[in-house]
């Protein structure tokens, strides 16, 4: 399908493939319009572009390739389509609703059972695709490029030019690999995964780069851990993440609404075949990591480059040469109030949130509460699931999962965003420490002075039962 | 957006590395629907106590930080978060340039449609800059000339890419130069609607 734009017979990267099938035009500066097949668009992000917009008297030039939803700025209590009590998320919300209907975007409204995450929703409806550019103005974008999609976050400035034009103007990025050697042990996720991949080539370390996930530990994950693994790419520096389509995309795409159709069928999986890294193509930067060696990780600072396994020690800034290093260092263990050289394991926790766009997915909710059946939720700790979707809730509900937690003690909630980001009254209390599904664990990211300990789903319920960070792997699951 | 040829001003030092977006504009202040008026949330955590008074020991609630125009950062500065309320409240206080060893994609790309600058320099020169914030001394940079004069007279030079230096010392407007293109992008989709239909 690039054929016609490309411009010899080199071998060619999974990135170059897509990216050069999406070239509009080369500008003699060096950059390149690009076009873009999927825009998703949700109220945090969004409004001033489209105020932007009203004011050049610009349309949308396709609303047909746009999808919003509101996740950021959701509350999460059952009551939440009577009534919204913040009044800036309020404003924010009506000015989605306003501005989708005044420029005729599709929109899946707090009403709609297929509201949720904007990148749980994609996914979920077959809208996200391999060989897509796929953009939203919200950095986990990269959740996308599981399906071997070129999937990345962009501000609003660029979220009114791809409203107006269905293309960005851009220098092409790097490509980097990633290869995973081995297999996952038991009781290690795809989040334990990238949350190493971070540790390892630290949060700038894919600056400039997409990155593409290869080996045997990715191919052995489903789509569900292939997103959350693509999810975090960003957390990492890169623009975005991918991973070549294969039988297993194909098995998750087939009969979604959004998904091509029966007799489009073999023609698309005919040209997304043809989506793999060829031999002896050249990627600007490659990694490899020894997959089976991860151990469940645990965040201990303020940066998801600040990881552990959970059985090492918190790292001390005494041993850092460069100054300006160990100044971040001790400010991180000051904000999380850790000692240096303490073991991460059997630190006290307030609060837990298993959900986001990285971890909110039915999988997830199915090893926690494959963890959490049989057992409660320690007395004194605040446990919050939040689905990652309408879909993702009523599946979980089917399954018997809703109940599984509700009766352990944790709250059932409504979908969004939540504790991920803290625009919603679901926060972390100041000094209060979280052990989190999400993917941040900055400076107050849950809420002015909160502290975010970054883990897999099986870790976070492991975290409710015991009030402390532990290792899941210690539990016996009295599973189904 | 703001034109950037000449900046001469005070430089803030903010001596630490990965500084996130969060930090530069924190979540909870993202429910608005304005992108001005919003640099009195700059650093907003670290900015003010809970009761909503300065922090005096934060650089920018100090003379004569408080008029700073240049910021001296650590490694990978606005990483995170895609939010363009960064680079907003940035421009709201008054900061126009960020010098650093290097930069967030997203949040670099971000500045660029704000007229902001960004600098990516090496370790020792960053030192010298830094210092010289740390000082409280002025810093000029001339981006027409690729160059930053220190108060001592030193003159550093600094790389931009060209199509970075011609959008802030022009301030073009991207979208109407896309638009221009369109006969391009027609073409563009109806070979997609003809090869891959299901999309």
């Amino acid at each position: 399908m690039s054929a016609a734009l490309s411009t010899s017979d080199t071998p060619r990267t999974l990135f170059e493939k897509v990216w050069e099938s999406h070239v509009v035009r080369r500008h003699p500066d060096g950059t390149e319009l690009i076009y873009i097949d999927r825009h998703l668009l949700h109220e945090v992000t969004s409004p001033q572009a489209f105020e932007s917009l009203s004011l050049q008297g610009r349309p949308v030039r396709r609303p047909d390739r746009t999808l919003a939803v509101p996740d950021h700025n959701v509350p999460t209590t059952s009551d939440r389509l009577d009534h919204i009590e913040n009044e800036a998320s309020r404003i924010q919300l009506e000015a989605l609703k306003k501005n989708v209907k005044a420029f005729g975007v599709p929109c899946f409204e707090l009403d709609d059972p297929r509201q949720g995450i904007v990148h749980v929703v994609g996914p979920e409806q077959g809208l996200t695709q391999p060989g897509m550019t796929i953009v939203c103005g919200d950095s986990h974008t990269a959740t996308h490029g599981a399906f071997g999609a070129i999937a990345f976050g962009i501000g609003t400035s660029q979220v009114e030019h791809v409203l107006a034009t269905q293309t960005l103007s851009m220098e092409r990025p790097r490509s980097m690999r990633i290869h995973l050697e081995g297999d996952l042990a038991p009781g290690v996720s795809a989040k334990d995964l990238v949350m190493a991949i971070i540790g390892h080539i630290g949060t700038a370390g894919g600056t400039g780069h997409v990155i593409e996930y290869t080996g045997s530990a990715i191919r052995n994950l489903s789509m569900e851990g292939r997103m959350t693994v693509c999810n975090m790419s960003i957390e990492a520096g890169a623009r975005a993440g991918m991973i070549a389509p294969d039988e297993t995309t194909w098995r998750y795409l087939k009969g979604r609404p959004m998904a091509p159709s029966e007799s489009n069928w073999s023609d698309a999986i005919e040209a997304w075949s043809k989506l793999k890294t060829e031999p002896g193509a050249i990627y600007d930067r490659e990694v490899v990591i020894d997959a089976s060696e991860i151990t469940p990780q645990v965040t201990w600072g303020t940066s998801p480059q600040q990881v552990l396994g959970i059985d090492e020690c918190v790292p001390d800034p005494k041993t850092l040469d460069d100054p300006l290093a160990r100044r971040t260092l001790q400010r991180a263990l000051d904000y999380m109030g850790l000692d240096p050289g303490a073991p991460i394991r059997d630190t006290e926790i307030h609060q837990v949130f298993l959900g986001s766009c990285t971890n909110g997915r039915i999988e997830d909710l199915r090893v926690a509460a494959d963890v959490t059946r049989g057992h409660q939720v320690k007395s004194g700790v605040r446990a919050l699931v939040v689905p990652g979707s309408g879909l993702v809730k009523r599946q979980a509900e089917e399954e018997g999962l809703d109940q599984i937690f509700i009766d352990a003690g944790w709250e059932w909630r409504e979908p969004g965003c939540s504790m991920c980001v803290a625009l919603n009254p679901d926060k972390v209390p100041p000094g209060k420490r979280c052990a989190s599904t999400s993917n941040r664990n900055f400076e107050g990211r849950q809420g002015p002075e909160s502290r975010t300990h970054l883990v897999s789903p099986e870790m976070a319920a492991a975290a409710a039962i015991s009030g402390r960070l532990v290792d899941a792997r210690d539990f016996e699951r009295s599973g189904a | 957006m703001e034109c950037f040829t000449r900046l001469e001003g005070v430089a803030a030092p903010f001596p630490k590395n990965h500084v996130d977006t969060d930090v530069i504009y924190p979540g909870r202040f993202l429910s608005t629907i304005r992108r001005t008026g919003l640099g009195h949330l700059l650093f907003h955590g670290l900015r003010y106590h809970p009761d909503g008074t300065e922090r005096a020991d934060f650089v920018l609630n100090q003379p004569p930080y408080r008029q700073a125009r240049i910021l001296v950062a650590g490694d990978n500065f606005g990483c995170g978060s895609s939010r363009e309320h960064a680079p907003w409240a940035l421009m709201g206080f008054g900061i126009r340039c960020i010098l650093s060893t290097s930069f967030a994609d997203i949040f670099a790309g971000n500045c660029i449609k704000n007229g902001i600058l960004c600098i990516a320099i090496d370790t020792d020169r960053l030192a010298l800059l830094m210092a010289d914030a740390e000082a409280g001394l002025e810093l000029c940079v001339d981006l027409g000339a690729r160059q930053i004069t220190r108060s001592s007279g030193e003159v550093l030079d600094f790389d931009v890419p060209d199509e970075v230096r011609k959008k802030l010392i022009n301030g073009t407007d991207e979208v109407l130069e896309t638009l221009e293109q369109a006969a391009a992008i027609d073409d563009f989709e109806s070979r997609i609607a003809q090869t891959q239909p299901w999309i």
